[in-house]
């Protein structure tokens, strides 16, 4: 594991983990994880399907126990004080974890009476919850009527009841499409506002980059690199040339021609359609000119030439030697796609 | 890395949670399983339809030709076979909260609860709370439609001794079922295996028919077969006439599988991963 951050922690650390492992079976879900969460901040927990993070989030839940290692939360052993802990938590699953046969008001009132709310405040809790993720209208209908992006918000709402001091959101928009996660994001930034610890596994390194702090990436059990977000792409040292030709025809022989020039930075270069620009990842000064007396020299009209830190996708494909979401090694021809995620 | 930095809080034992903690997070789970009745009213369905079907079939077709061998007629029968459906309707229940419970915990809800800070059995105590009143209701409806068919109340005490029986030994069968719901994969499979139990235990029972007529190695299994015992003590108390020996059997069944079981589901409740 290579450590970004030479600071010292500062700030009080909300979830301390050392040497943490789950095994089952053969497979290692966890293998000797270390992980810091300052209180405030957000961690954000990335890696591929399988690399351990549900298992982290389900251990730090006091969902199931370790075979070694240690794990506090807001100075709570999960072993150890599993009640005192569960007081600290609030989980949102990856899987919406909302009764849907109860109304919204009824499931948000019986976890308020579970955690020891009086009749009164768990009223008053829930009416105030409602209001908050804009539910309120919908507060009588069963949870099964709501929309996808409706159901995360409850769940949301539901992980809040506590005014819990760290809060997991464990992989909370896989599934959605693209506006309702973006509510789902703005909800979440609106949590992080108020103070809230949280710690948020994902496979998108968008959804990483849109709301973590600092980052920690795992693969297979193990944690491969932590820090904040700039360093961690600080670290991989490349940059990402953004080229838009005026012509967007041009695109595709552009891209040829780049790749006959031999540049590689740290992963290929790819069309992006949307915007109608080319990616090129760079290593160096040496080649950015060299990709600019090419085009030049080619005759190709450009309109804006843009330097830009990689893409987390690269940061996690030259951590792991993979890509993101894609557990096995992929073929050149399949990083030839329109930029992920 | 720096070693371990735990707070001193890390040292200090885990807090208990209170008695009156555990009753008010029973009844808040109660709460949510009634509600879930309401949402869905079919749910009740089996809770009508089963004390309706089987007093009906039992009385008009077999209840004849069993009420002669019992000397009688089908009136005689009904005698006989009511204090036995009786003594079914907490079995009939217990076998449908392991299939329910199965499939809540395949919901996500569960991951929730089990994350929150209360009792490890407040869930489990919920539901069973639940399905005693579907009993309850069940056999309400058994008693209507057993006055209907010509049944003679002849000890109302009798009766209400029966029915707290048969909620006691019901609720011991609730934490078998509870515990296959847990630690069985899905609802289809708990279904299966309640019904491979619970065939044999039925049929190879007085509660139908009188075991007078079955073989001797059928009659030994009768015998203690708590089914047959509590539909027979039921007989006894509503009928008027010697209960000890069922009575006692049908206790010390109750006692030793709520002794056994329910640990065992809560364990299993809480250690599922």
């Amino acid at each position: 594991m290579t450590r970004i951050d030479d600071n010292p922690v500062g700030g009080n650390s909300a979830v301390t983990v050392r040497g943490l492992v789950k095994h089952y079976g053969e497979t290692k879900a966890l293998d000797g994880v270390d992980l810091d969460v300052r209180e405030g901040t957000v961690m954000g927990v990335l890696g591929p399907n399988g690399a351990g993070k549900t298992t982290l989030v389900r251990i730090l839940s006091t969902l199931i126990t370790p075979d070694a290692g240690q794990a506090t939360v807001a100075g709570y052993d999960v072993v150890r004080q599993p009640r005192q802990l569960r007081r600290v938590i609030g989980l949102t699953g990856q899987y919406a974890s909302v009764d849907e046969k109860l109304p919204g008001w009824e499931n948000l009132y019986l976890i308020g009476r579970l955690l020891d709310l009086s009749r009164r405040d768990a009223r008053t809790r829930a009416d105030e919850l409602l209001e908050r993720f804009s539910l309120t209208e919908a507060a009588r209908r069963p949870a099964g009527t709501y929309s996808g992006g409706m159901r995360r918000r409850l769940d949301l709402a539901a992980s809040m009841i506590g005014r819990p001091a760290v809060l997991y959101l464990d992989e909370p928009t896989t599934g959605l499409d693209p506006r309702t996660r973006n509510e789902v994001w703005d909800e979440v930034k609106a949590m992080v506002g108020e103070g809230v610890t949280v710690l948020l596994t994902t496979q998108y390194m968008e959804e990483a980059e849109q709301l973590a702090s600092e980052l920690t990436v795992v693969d297979r059990g193990k944690v491969i690199a932590t820090g904040g977000i700039e360093e961690l792409k600080a670290r991989v040292g490349g940059r990402t040339l953004r080229v838009r030709p005026v012509d967007p025809l041009e695109l595709r022989p552009l891209a040829g021609m780049l790749d006959d020039l031999g540049i590689t930075g740290l992963a290929a270069t790819t069309v992006d359609t949307e915007t109608g620009t080319l990616l090129v990842p760079i290593l160096s000064d040496e080649q950015l000119t060299a990709v600019v007396g090419a085009v030049t020299a080619r005759g190709i009209t450009i309109s804006s030439v843009t330097t830009e830190l990689p893409s987390l996708d690269e940061v996690f494909l030259s951590l792991t030697g993979h890509r993101a979401g894609t557990p096995q090694d992929v073929t050149p021809a399949d990083d030839r796609q329109e930029v992920a995620v | 890395m720096s070693s371990a930095t735990l707070s001193p809080a890390a040292t200090k034992a885990d807090t208990p949670i209170s008695l009156r903690a555990h009753l008010r997070h029973t009844g808040a789970l109660i709460r949510r399983n009634l509600l879930w009745i309401r949402q869905d009213p079919e749910s009740m369905f089996d809770a009508v339809l089963f004390p309706v079907v089987f007093t009906l079939l039992f009385v008009y077709v077999f209840g004849g030709s069993i009420g002669q061998s019992l000397g009688g007629g089908q009136e005689r029968y009904v005698q006989y076979v009511i204090p036995g459906l009786m003594a079914m309707m907490g079995m009939n229940m217990a076998q449908g909260v392991g299939t329910g419970f199965n499939q809540d915990f395949n919901s996500g809800v569960m991951d929730r609860f089990r994350s929150l800070p209360i009792g490890r059995g407040s869930v489990l105590f919920a539901k069973i709370a639940v399905e005693l009143m579907r009993m309850l209701f069940a056999t309400a409806v058994l008693m209507v439609v057993a006055v209907l068919v010509g049944y003679d109340i002849k000890h109302w005490s009798g009766l209400l001794a029966s029915v707290g029986l048969s909620a006691v030994f019901g609720s011991a069968l609730m934490w078998v079922f509870l515990t296959l719901g847990v630690v069985m994969k899905n609802a289809q499979s708990v279904q299966a295996m309640g019904f491979l139990v619970l065939m044999p235990l039925q049929f190879g029972s007085s509660i139908f028919a009188p075991p007078a007529s079955m073989p001797g190695w059928l009659q030994a299994f009768t015998d203690y077969n708590p089914l047959s015992t509590l539909a027979d003590t039921a007989r006894g108390l509503m009928e008027g006439g010697p209960v000890a020996h069922d009575l006692w059997v049908t206790l010390i069944w109750s006692v030793g599988l709520t002794a056994v079981m329910a640990p065992v589901a809560i364990h299993k409740f809480r250690t599922k991963s």
